[in-house]
């Protein structure tokens, strides 16, 4: 699995990312600067969490009109998967890659801590190895996670089985009390039509070994190896 | 000519700024503030005379980057 990582002016998370694949997938991965205007041939293309281009006028907007965005764009709409975490996951949404919005957190507060997420759907490249329903221990740290859309967006990323995280408590229940952001219906991570573009919150390499104090993040970096080997 | 230019939140999006600046003003005292909606005001100085052209330029502008209109709307006037 050959992966790349974009770099924005403000991303934070790009290293960790790098970090993970590379522990994963046993092969360096390439870091691909934002005024870049091709990303060079991969198996991955990995949107990483920070405040690309300090936020300004909304999280991911100047990040989605960057030179790279371009050929990510086009990339992805010739079939190479895209992975987004946190600010990643806000890009592909201003680039319309993936619908709605993500929103200031309800509470207006930055939230940093682990969450429980649920799998709803195992068969995306990204989550094969996790169960159907299994509850997993992610971190967040986002101001703007609260994921909005309209009535009948939302209706059909159900209907579609693009819901692919939510938030949820221990149990595993969706419930008010789970729900770090305000995200409707608790969304915590959505897949685009062809599942091959994936927009996250959560962030998976923070939890990808034992050391960090865990491990639920790995095996979304094992599905893709296993699938893009 | 000059586009001045407003974004706000479309009416049902919830405002969580408007929401904590409504609350900072009942603290300070101003009774009476029924609700508070926030937005951008943004002010673009465009080389373009002609007003037909200058406000198809502002239209893309406003679509493409300064609004999202997933939950956002814009709107603006011209001035010479």
């Amino acid at each position: 699995m050959d992966a790349c990582v974009v770099v924005f002016p403000g991303s934070n998370c790009d290293r960790d990312v790098k970090v993970a694949l590379e522990a994963v997938a046993g092969r360096p991965v390439r870091m691909v600067w934002h005024a870049d205007t091709t990303v060079p041939a991969c198996d991955i293309i990995v949107l990483p969490g920070g405040f690309a281009y300090g936020d300004y006028l909304r999280c991911g907007a100047m990040a989605a009109h960057s030179p790279v965005m371009r050929d990510v764009v086009a990339r992805a709409k010739r079939g190479t998967p895209v992975l987004g975490i946190c600010n990643g996951f806000q890009v592909l949404t201003e680039t319309e890659l993936l619908p709605g919005v993500l929103m200031r957190n309800a509470s207006l507060k930055y939230v940093c801590r682990d969450v429980r997420l649920k799998v709803e759907q195992p068969d995306t490249l990204f989550t094969s190895h996790y169960q159907k329903g299994e509850v997993i221990r992610i971190p967040i740290g986002h101001g703007d996670g609260n994921y909005f859309a309209d009535e009948a967006t939302l209706d059909e990323l159900e209907a579609e089985g693009r819901v692919v995280f939510r938030y949820v408590d221990k149990a595993g229940n969706a419930t008010a009390a789970a729900n770090p952001n305000g995200a409707q219906r608790n969304i915590a991570g959505i897949c685009d039509r062809s599942r091959r573009v994936l927009g996250m919150m959560p962030h998976p390499e923070r939890l990808f070994e034992p050391m960090l104090g865990g491990s639920d993040g790995r095996k979304l970096f094992e599905s893709l190896l296993a699938t893009l080997h | 000519m000059k586009a001045r230019i407003k974004v706000t939140l479309k009416n049902g999006v919830l405002d969580p700024q408007g929401k904590a600046i409504q609350n900072a003003l009942a603290s300070l005292g101003f009774t009476g503030v029924n609700d508070v909606r926030q937005g951008k005001y943004i002010e673009v100085d465009l080389a373009e005379a002609n007003e037909g052209r200058a406000r198809e330029q502002v239209e893309r502008i406003c679509k493409e980057l300064l609004a999202n209109t997933v939950i956002e709307n814009y709107a603006y006037e011209l001035v010479q």
